[in-house]
């Protein structure tokens, strides 16, 4: 259950090997998180941090095979997951940067993109949020992304398929208003990941660390969209509304 | 099934939690609620004063019991009463005050229910030399998923005890009859003292509590150094006939309390902040008569003045706030010292803070009270690092033989609660018997991880 001032005890994570999700689930083992299902692609990527979360005091921590665009597969996953008992928090941080450049000019891997992204997150949230509707209480964190809030020509692809993640989970917020379940939408500009390993990094970069504060800041408030860092909202605000022939010259 | 749509929360208004709500308006519709129960089971509601999850149950049913009101009899003779467990303390003083009788423990607030006073196992001013409120029943009625139970201390004492404090997870309470205490007025007979430091106070309290029936203190928990555990103590008993002045005679036992004050629908976020919670109680100090013996108080003013604030804790705003009340043995006043010092120190924002003296627990694994010092204080949830500062003083507490209330609580490490309640193992045994499929459920017992 949450507690009082916003502590979670049992939390699924999807995208497990994200960097983000390792730095908010140390925050969380540090608070009353005792039980945690690390979902991935790729289980067998994330023994150290299965040993870490033990080591940290984690009592119960389980790996399991989560496939995003085996859409069919997801209520399945979920049964399996709820089978142990409540879930109170929902980490969503699975999703792919993609290659921009060829998949501009090979529709297979532009819609790979949005398969991960988008529908592979509708469907899986989706599962998800019946769940949590019927225990009366938890709460849905997802990773969205500045991308989505004014695409660029250099990842529009992954910019949209943002978008889309982005305000399909604030209508969901909506959705369960007064079911006891809760959405927050997380919204960070640049982060030092392994996804953006080698990239050039944007102005007002972040660590992993500072996300993964303000996810569970944002938790215990009970926020439903956060900005990492939070002044990137108003850097955002501008952006939304320069003229395309200026945003087009900006060096972003 | 339809869906869970009622958003509950306790006093504290802190993590709501969905639920079907139904209000049963008699005894077969509580027994049906059993039989329809869902997988996520039933607790049963009062009027909602516990400050934390004790009455949510997040994806089940909660059992609304304040429409099973009925006070049944009250016999003069023997100074007892019965009642439905979901009267409340307040109807019931309405009746019993002009009748010459007072409830035999009553807790800061009328608005509580006889139902939630013994899941609760609530105490008083008078602990130190009356006990909680399970010492004065006679018997009561539990209807458990496995059936209705009459039980007495004599006929299951298991039962009797378990159910005491055990925050309705051994079933619901609809009815109790308990001793009453004869009055002869209405008013109190109070004697007030404002203490300087802590050390003075606790001595105060151990020379001399049990010349008094009642008896608290108030400390301002923002004040530190030489001021540490500064203080209003406030100690009296029922004022007797004789000591009403001429013109309280005529009606002695007059008994009609309103609430003059409604706090707002919204406040924000840190209205009550160290600021404006340091001036209070500056001014709820320094309005304290220094010494002043033989004053008459209400009924009212004495037990409930916040119950003349209707919906006051609206005031911490939509983050809600925290009670932290715990209790530690006779020896432990190094352990009130050093929670003030860390509570001052961290600048905790909290209004007065309560200190008072419990005389000897009873038999029930999860009663709270035991013999020793309890100290209870409110502060709001959003302060920073709240959370470690009250896993600090739980590490205290448990040093210190202690234990936390649970009525109160909604932040507690499940990993204390055994070491907190060791006859906890009793209460699992029990609930095994009465309820071995497990339909009693809660937020808190969740949370918990009470099985």
């Amino acid at each position: 259950m949450e507690d009082g001032l916003g502590s979670v005890q049992r939390v699924l994570v999807l995208g497990a090997t994200s960097d983000i999700a390792a730095a908010t689930l140390h925050r969380l083992v540090r608070e009353r998180t005792r039980s945690i299902v690390l979902a991935s692609r790729d289980p067998d990527r994330l023994e150290q941090l299965t040993h870490d979360l033990r080591e940290a005091g984690a009592t119960e921590v389980e790996r399991v095979r989560f496939d995003a665009v085996d859409y069919t597969s997801h209520e399945h996953l979920v049964e399996r997951v709820w089978a142990a008992g409540d879930i109170d928090l929902v980490l969503v941080t699975f999703g792919v940067l993609g290659d921009q450049a060829a998949a501009e000019r090979d529709p297979v891997r532009a819609v790979e993109i949005a398969g991960v992204n988008y529908l592979g997150a509708v469907s899986v949230i989706s599962a998800v949020a019946e769940r949590l509707r019927d225990q009366g209480h938890g709460v849905i964190v997802g990773l969205s992304s500045v991308a989505g809030e004014r695409v660029r020509r250099s990842n529009f692809l992954y910019g949209s398929s943002k978008a889309g993640f982005d305000t399909f989970l604030q209508g969901l917020g909506e959705s369960l208003a007064g079911t006891g379940v809760r959405v927050l939408v997380v919204r960070p500009g640049y982060v030092h990941t392994k996804m953006t390993a080698g990239l050039t990094p944007a102005a007002l970069a972040v660590t992993p660390d500072v996300v993964a504060e303000a996810i569970v800041r944002g938790v215990a408030e009970g926020r439903d969209l956060i900005w990492v860092p939070p002044a990137l909202r108003w850097v955002m605000v501008v952006l939304r509304h320069l003229p395309k022939p200026v945003f087009r010259k900006l060096p972003i | 099934m339809p869906e869970p749509s009622t958003l509950l929360t306790g006093w504290g208004r802190t993590a709501p939690s969905a639920a079907r709500v139904t209000t049963p308006t008699t005894l077969a519709q509580v027994d049906a609620a059993f039989e329809k129960v869902g997988p996520r089971g039933v607790v049963a509601r009062g009027l909602g004063r516990s400050y934390g999850d004790a009455a949510q149950n997040a994806g089940g049913d909660v059992l609304d019991c304040t429409q099973l009101a009925g006070l049944c009899s009250l016999d003069h003779a023997t100074a007892t009463v019965r009642a439905e467990g979901g009267a409340s303390l307040d109807q019931l003083l309405r009746v019993l005050v002009p009748e010459g009788f007072f409830v035999p423990v009553t807790p800061g607030t009328r608005f509580v229910t006889v139902g939630g006073a013994l899941a609760a196992d609530i105490h008083g001013k008078n602990h130190h030399v009356e006990g909680s409120f399970a010492n004065h029943v006679d018997r009561f009625t539990l209807r458990t998923p496995t059936g209705a139970l009459e039980v007495t201390p004599a006929s299951d004492a298991e039962l009797f005890w378990g159910t005491a404090g055990a925050l309705g997870l051994t079933g619901v309470v609809t009815e109790a009859t308990f001793r009453l205490v004869p009055i002869e007025t209405s008013r109190m007979l109070v004697d007030t003292e404002r203490i300087d430091d802590l050390d003075t106070l606790m001595t105060t309290m151990v020379e001399s509590d049990q010349r008094y029936r009642y008896s608290v203190a108030w400390i301002d928990c923002l004040a530190s150094g030489s001021s540490l555990g500064r203080s209003v103590l406030t100690r009296g008993d029922h004022a007797p006939l004789d000591a009403l002045p001429a013109r309280l005679r005529e009606h002695p036992r007059a008994f009609a309390p309103t609430a003059r004050l409604t706090a707002p629908a919204w406040v924000p976020n840190g209205l009550l902040n160290r600021l404006t919670i340091r001036a209070f109680n500056e001014f709820w100090f320094r309005r304290a008569p220094r010494h002043r013996l033989g004053h008459l108080e209400s009924i009212p003013s004495f037990f409930h003045p916040l119950d003349g604030v209707r919906d006051w804790n609206r005031l911490y705003g939509p983050r809600g706030f925290v009670q932290y009340q715990y209790a530690v043995p006779d020896a432990a006043t190094i352990t009130v010292r050093q929670t003030l010092e860390r509570l001052s120190g961290a600048g905790c924002p909290s209004f007065l803070a309560v200190l008072k003296r419990f005389g000897p627990g009873n038999p029930g694994p999860l009663s709270f009270p035991i013999a020793g010092w309890t100290l209870a204080l409110d502060i709001p949830a959003a302060m920073p690092g709240l959370s470690r500062l009250l896993d600090e003083l739980d590490r205290l507490v448990v040093e210190a033989g202690g234990r936390v209330y649970l009525a109160k609580d909604s932040r507690l490490a499940p990993e204390l609660v055994p070491q907190m309640y060791p006859d906890l193992d009793r209460l699992c045994a029990l609930r095994e018997r009465v309820d071995p499929s497990h339909v009693m459920q809660s937020d808190l017992a969740r949370r918990l991880a009470l099985r």
